[in-house]
């Protein structure tokens, strides 16, 4: 073990905890433990409860284990990453099924948080592509789980956030791309209507849709933004060579408290939104600069500081209409606590992962740097999202109250009802699950 | 180029053994646990160019095992242009001081063992006009330190033993690569304390295999540690006696 006494999550607000490392997840998983890969999420949800403050890092449990490159069924060790997969097998025409905004999670956390991407209005969420986990349970059995095999517990654990057992292996089917190129078109959009509409309208045509909006403007422009759709390019229509990788930077130091304030992010958002011109752009980008923007930023938490900050990403259903977004925008513009990465996307049907966060309707992920009223802000944006049915991303939270979440997830007696069965003494826990469910935390408690 | 591996499942091995299956090299891999054998050649199939590794038992810890699997693999893949050692036990002095069975294990292991392996190894290499001998020492071996007594040692005598094997077989066609790495973060290094300049395995690799392309007799990796041993090499008893590292 380090002596590191406290470990953290994306948004970089710490909790006491000490990562284990190691390349035999069998052995390491030998006592139930929470695992944790990439350190990606943004909360919580990878930090270990306090009583049980160890937790299994899987990133050196990261061997391909079967690979049929006729069929793109994939088997691999937990702490496989998706940086290592499109290196690997985007050369060879297979692509994850469904891909995050970063590459820098591995498949175990894929699972546990049932990632969605810019398709997910047509391919669901990652768990939808799993065929089989191999996991290990609270009694120390190791089980190979499936939709058809302990169908309750596959269900649960995708989704479920590490809450019922360790995921040791996963078995998924990629998917076959026409060409390692992405056909992309932009498009400037100068409200918060025009823009919800036509997302809408470009996820009946295109397989990848997204928008990033500015959410610092209020009034009449409230909401513009730019609107990004694409789908493989064809194998005619895109070059011969591979796409290039992204030469990185990283981001060297932690930004002082004061560089983030309401005149940067506004000149930020300034030079994107103008910058795009003309109006509609349309070519071909490498999936790197596609769906990892980011990516080629190492370590851009810094630029939040040291207080660190939270995501918050709800989805507004549409059962409650785009009124409903406008007045979430108008509320959450209104605080003035949200930075310059807003990003919306249209969801497609509700999987069946019994926590998976997408529902038909409007996610929206906004970055908020920890500020005393961080929390007052949560709630009241949890609030508005409660009123009309919506639900919050477990992946991206840090604040919410075991009230809000019970209120806001119907489904949460169902999931509770399966990890009790696998589960009794709740013995995979989280410092989220401690949060959020009350799991037991007891300062020296087993 | 076909290579002989012993140790590719974890950590540096793991690392440098993708990279070679990626280029196109022809593995076999040797090693004391069939199942980690071939969960690592499935990785390496997926990974390379040139098909499945073989596999084959050896242990460090038991000399019978060392010629048949050589000729196995080397039979297997029609004469070996490389073979590569990164097999090994660590401990730490503390541990190793607790628990003398297991300080006299790791000394076998990682002195005897692999000088005896390496014998083997440079017979089939030069049964055949030669060829080269890559294994993985340690930075430990350079000089006798508090934290690292008895593993340093078993590193000493493996680093000065490779040293004479150039010198004696370079003419006759065995290359020889000592590769010192400084503190890595692997599995094998897991719950140290990373001091400043630690590395990651795949840099290491690279420069391992860039090592073994041009035959340069002795490497430290990451490169920052040439320079950390080169100081403390000149450091006197008397601070060496202070110091904790």
């Amino acid at each position: 073990m380090t002596d590191q006494a406290h470990i953290e999550g994306w948004g970089r607000i710490p909790g006491p905890g000490v990562e284990r490392f190691g390349e035999n997840l069998d052995r390491l998983s030998e006592q139930p433990t929470l695992f944790r890969g990439l350190g990606r999420s943004y909360g919580d949800s990878s930090l270990p409860a306090a009583s049980k403050p160890d937790v299994v890092n899987t990133t050196l449990a990261d061997r391909v284990l079967a690979w049929d490159a006729d069929t793109g069924v994939l088997r691999a060790e937990a702490g496989l990453s998706l940086y290592t997969m499109n290196r690997v097998f985007l050369p060879q025409g297979w692509f994850t099924p469904v891909s995050p905004g970063t590459q820098f999670v591995t498949l175990g956390g894929m699972v546990a948080s049932d990632v969605h991407g810019k398709n997910h209005h047509v391919a669901g969420c990652f768990g939808q592509h799993v065929r089989a986990l191999r996991m290990r349970v609270a009694d120390g059995r190791v089980l190979e789980v499936t939709p058809t095999q302990h169908e309750d517990l596959f269900w649960a654990t995708v989704g479920g956030m590490g809450w019922t057992g360790a995921i040791l292996e996963v078995e998924v089917q990629l998917r076959a791309v026409s060409s390692p190129w992405i056909h992309q078109t932009t498009e400037r959009v100068d409200n918060l209507a025009d823009l919800v509409a036509r997302l809408k309208e470009v996820s009946r045509e295109w397989p990848m849709t997204m928008s990033w909006i500015d959410c610092l403007k209020r009034g009449k422009h409230m909401g513009r933004g730019i609107v990004y759709y694409g789908d493989w390019a064809k194998a005619e229509d895109a070059p011969a060579k591979f796409p290039p990788w992204s030469r990185e930077i990283t981001m060297p130091i932690d930004a002082p408290s004061w560089a983030l304030n309401p005149l940067s992010m506004g000149l930020f958002n300034f030079g994107v939104y103008n910058s795009h011109v003309p109006k509609t752009k349309s070519g071909l980008v490498s999936p790197e600069t596609f769906y990892y923007p980011l990516d080629m930023v190492r370590r851009w938490n810094r630029a939040y500081g040291l207080a660190g900050f939270t995501q918050y990403q709800c989805v507004i259903p549409d059962t409650a209409g785009i009124a409903a977004v406008v007045r979430f925008m108008e509320a959450l513009t209104a605080t003035g606590a949200a930075s310059f990465l807003c990003v919306m996307k249209d969801c497609g049907p509700q999987g069946q992962g019994l926590l998976s966060f997408p529902m038909p309707g409007t996610s929206i992920a906004v970055d908020i740097p920890v500020k005393k009223d961080t929390a007052a802000i949560v709630a009241k944006l949890n609030a508005l999202v409660i009123g009309v049915g919506g639900r919050i991303y477990l992946t991206k939270d840090r604040f919410t109250t075991p009230a809000d979440f019970r209120a806001m997830e119907p489904r949460l007696d169902a999931f509770l009802e399966v990890r009790h069965r696998w589960d009794p003494e709740r013995r995979f826990r989280s410092a989220q699950s401690v949060r959020m469910l009350g799991d037991p935390d007891l300062p020296g408690a087993a | 180029m076909n290579v002989l591996f012993l140790g590719a499942t974890r950590g540096m091995g793991r690392a440098l053994a993708r990279q070679m299956a990626a280029r196109g090299d022809q593995l076999y891999l040797l090693g004391r646990d069939e199942d980690q054998l071939a969960r690592s050649a499935a990785d390496l199939a997926a990974r390379g160019k040139a098909g499945a590794p073989g596999v084959g038992m050896c242990d460090l810890g038991d000399p019978t095992t060392f010629e048949p699997a050589i000729a196995e693999a080397s039979a297997a893949l029609g004469g070996l242009d490389c073979v590569v050692v990164t097999a090994g036990l660590f401990g730490t002095q503390d541990a190793l001081e607790d628990d003398l069975d297991r300080a006299y294990t790791l000394l076998q292991v990682n002195f005897a063992g692999t000088v005896v392996f390496c014998e083997h190894a440079r017979r089939a290499l030069m049964a055949k006009g030669g060829g080269t001998l890559c294994v993985f020492s340690s930075v430990a071996g350079d000089r006798g330190r508090k934290p690292v007594g008895i593993y340093g040692a078993s590193k000493a005598g493996l680093s000065a033993y490779l040293e004479a094997l150039d010198h004696r077989y370079r003419a006759d066609g065995l290359v020889t690569v000592c590769v010192k790495p400084g503190f890595v973060k692997t599995g094998m290094t897991a719950g140290l304390k990373p001091p400043p300049f630690a590395g990651e395995p795949e840099p290491v690799a690279r420069r391992v295999l860039k090592a073994i392309d041009r035959g340069t007799p002795m490497i430290y990796a990451p490169f920052m540690w040439r320079w950390v041993m080169f100081v403390i090499k000149l450091l006197p008893r008397f601070v060496m006696r202070k110091v904790g590292f």
